[in-house]
């Protein structure tokens, strides 16, 4: 565990702005990490069990119950797509991807309970054996404390080009 | 003047059993495929269900070609080639929308939904210049089989039905599948970008040597047992339909099991109100045998792929980039499946697919691996004593074998040759 995430309970609505926005990015700044070193059991634990993970295609307000997005995994499934990691033989993954991630214009967008709204940038540069790859996403989080620690309940990756063809995603977005 | 086509290369460059790695990665025989398979044989557009309001319009492609996919206010089906007769330019900037008329952002030409031109911006300048005649290009013939839309650029040729033989057949077991007879692709496309030339992937669709190796991860940790279909046990065959047209037929394995949508890893009792459907629609039996056989796994050549649950569309953009598009089938008065036909999709193809991502690695090293010179030939002889004809007179062996990918490249040389 990350000592800027193992602290003693606290209350989100008793946090200063400037206290809140700082453990916000400190969270997202140790996700980043976790994804670029391909650290998959550390990341999988981030997740709650009521956990949506998804990456919409054709636009960003599509419905994930309707319409195909990219990825929309539940708990169970981002489970089977760590340990799909883990076999080795995820041959996209194998040589797994170079990865560096930059997170910018993180914004808590609200606070309910133990639940905070989070929007940031994200751009990520990839290399692998096809090339490089820049990945722009707009993000939405949703976080939520737990024993002291944020977890992840749902991410949204917002592809800036997801209307159009894209490459293999296989790292951790 | 008729341009007369050079003789074509290509024969010295495919044999029996082996491919010349040139085939995939130079730009003159890219250049004429388009010429003599894409803008000539009947290609796979789109289906019926993604216009089915009048006026409803969605742009598809034939190659690096956008096609506008309309249903005009008649309620016909149109495809307009989406470029200004008057200084050549891109006449609709969207996807897909709903609209009578096309209007040019340009000089302001508009042109009906199908594809007259009804009015010139500022018609002084026109004076005495008739409108008649003035119009978008076509696609020369438009087919349609169970809302399958196919075009073909060429004025004349084989028909649909001729063109598709017997794969049509695989079209009907896909419908059958359905409690209405029809499917829908209502879900949107995923389009995944690959730096590989297409063949890699016309050949792969029905390649059943490939899955036990490049899908191992996934087979072994959701503890699948699909990889049994592709062992040395199997009595799953690979099929060549002719005229390019190949499959990977399960339904010897479905009816070994005898076991109603095991096909689709389910059972009658968890997807109660599809299965009641289907017997209202088929009667007990009939619903039974369809379920038992589940949907086919076939590769329309040039480029519809049914995956069971998948239609997969190939576009080659470029020599060495194709773009994959690919939806969930829906079986139309089936929601509880239907559900289950998305997310099963979404978790398996696409760029993030648990299965095509795999499969898209495998392409594009296919792609990097023909550039290099030497071995410059590459073989498909794989089952080729054991080849043997079906009760229709088809080809077929092993469900590993390399049947489809020979029959494959014998259409594609007949074609290249004319």
């Amino acid at each position: 565990m990350d000592p800027m995430l193992a602290e003693k309970p606290v209350d989100l609505a008793a946090l200063s702005p400037v206290d809140l926005h700082h453990r916000v990015a400190q969270f997202l700044y140790h996700e980043a990490r976790l994804q670029d070193t391909h650290a998959y059991d550390a990341w999988e634990q981030l997740w709650e069990d009521d956990a949506i993970y998804w990456v919409p295609a054709n636009g960003h307000d599509t419905d994930p119950e309707r319409q195909m997005s990219i990825l929309y995994d539940s708990r169970s499934r981002i489970k089977v797509r760590v340990e799909q990691l883990k076999t080795g033989r995820r041959h996209t993954q194998t040589p797994r991807s170079e990865l560096a991630r930059l997170i910018s214009n993180i914004e808590v967008a609200a606070v309910e309970g133990a639940e905070v709204s989070v929007r940031a940038n994200v751009l990520i540069y990839e290399d692998n054996l096809r090339g490089e790859t820049i990945w722009a996403a707009r993000n939405d989080y949703r976080l939520r404390l737990v024993e002291g620690a944020f977890r992840l309940v749902r991410k949204k990756v917002g592809l800036v080009n997801n209307a159009r063809p894209v490459f293999t995603l296989s790292f951790l977005v | 003047m008729v341009q007369t086509e050079a003789p074509s290369r290509v024969a010295e460059l495919i044999e029996p059993t082996r491919v010349h790695s040139r085939l995939y990665y130079d730009r003159t025989i890219f250049d004429e495929e388009m010429r003599k398979i894409w803008h000539r044989t009947w290609v796979y557009i789109g289906h019926e269900s993604e216009v089915p309001n009048p006026n409803d319009y969605v742009t598809k492609s034939i190659g690096p070609t956008p096609v506008l996919l309309v249903r005009d206010r008649q309620g016909e089906i149109r495809l307009l080639l989406n470029k200004c007769p008057h200084r050549g330019n891109q006449l609709c900037a969207y996807k897909q929308g709903n609209r009578a008329t096309f209007t040019c952002p340009y000089h302001s030409w508009t042109f009906a939904n199908t594809g007259e031109l009804m009015g010139y911006a500022l018609p002084d300048g026109y004076e005495g210049v008739s409108k008649a005649g003035v119009s978008l290009g076509k696609v020369a013939r438009i087919g349609i089989y169970r809302g399958f839309v196919f075009g073909s650029m060429a004025e004349e040729g084989p028909t649909l039905m001729e063109h598709l033989g017997g794969a049509k057949a695989a079209l009907d077991q896909l419908c059958d599948n359905s409690p209405t007879g029809e499917i829908e692709l209502t879900a949107g496309f995923l389009q995944h970008r690959t730096k590989a030339n297409w063949k890699f992937m016309l050949e792969n669709e029905t390649d059943g040597y490939h899955p036990g190796f490049v899908h191992s991860s996934i087979f072994q940790v959701t503890k699948s047992g699909i990889a049994n279909l592709y062992g040395k046990d199997s009595t799953a065959l690979t099929r060549d339909y002719g005229n390019g047209h190949t499959e990977f037929d399960l339904r010897p394995e479905w009816r070994r099991l005898d076991t109603p949508l095991k096909w689709f890893g389910t059972s009658e009792e968890r997807l109660p109100e599809y299965t009641a459907a289907m017997k209202a629609a088929y009667g007990d039996e009939r619903a039974r045998q369809i379920m038992i056989d589940g949907s086919p796994h076939t590769m329309i050549f040039p480029n519809l792929f049914i995956a069971e649950i998948q239609i997969f569309v190939l576009q080659p953009v470029a020599v060495d980039e194709t773009i994959q598009h690919v939806t969930a089938v829906q079986f139309k008065g089936a929601p509880d499946i239907n559900r289950r036909l998305r997310q099963q999709t979404m978790g398996s193809v696409g760029p993030a697919g648990l299965l095509l991502a795999d499969d898209t690695e495998m392409y594009e090293r296919n792609h990097r691996g023909a550039l290099i010179h030497d071995p410059e030939w590459l073989v498909l002889s794989r089952g080729l004593h054991r080849e043997r004809t079906d009760e229709n007179g088809f080809r077929v062996a092993h469900s590993t074998d390399e049947v489809p990918q020979r029959g494959i490249w014998r259409h594609y040389l007949s074609l290249m040759q004319e």
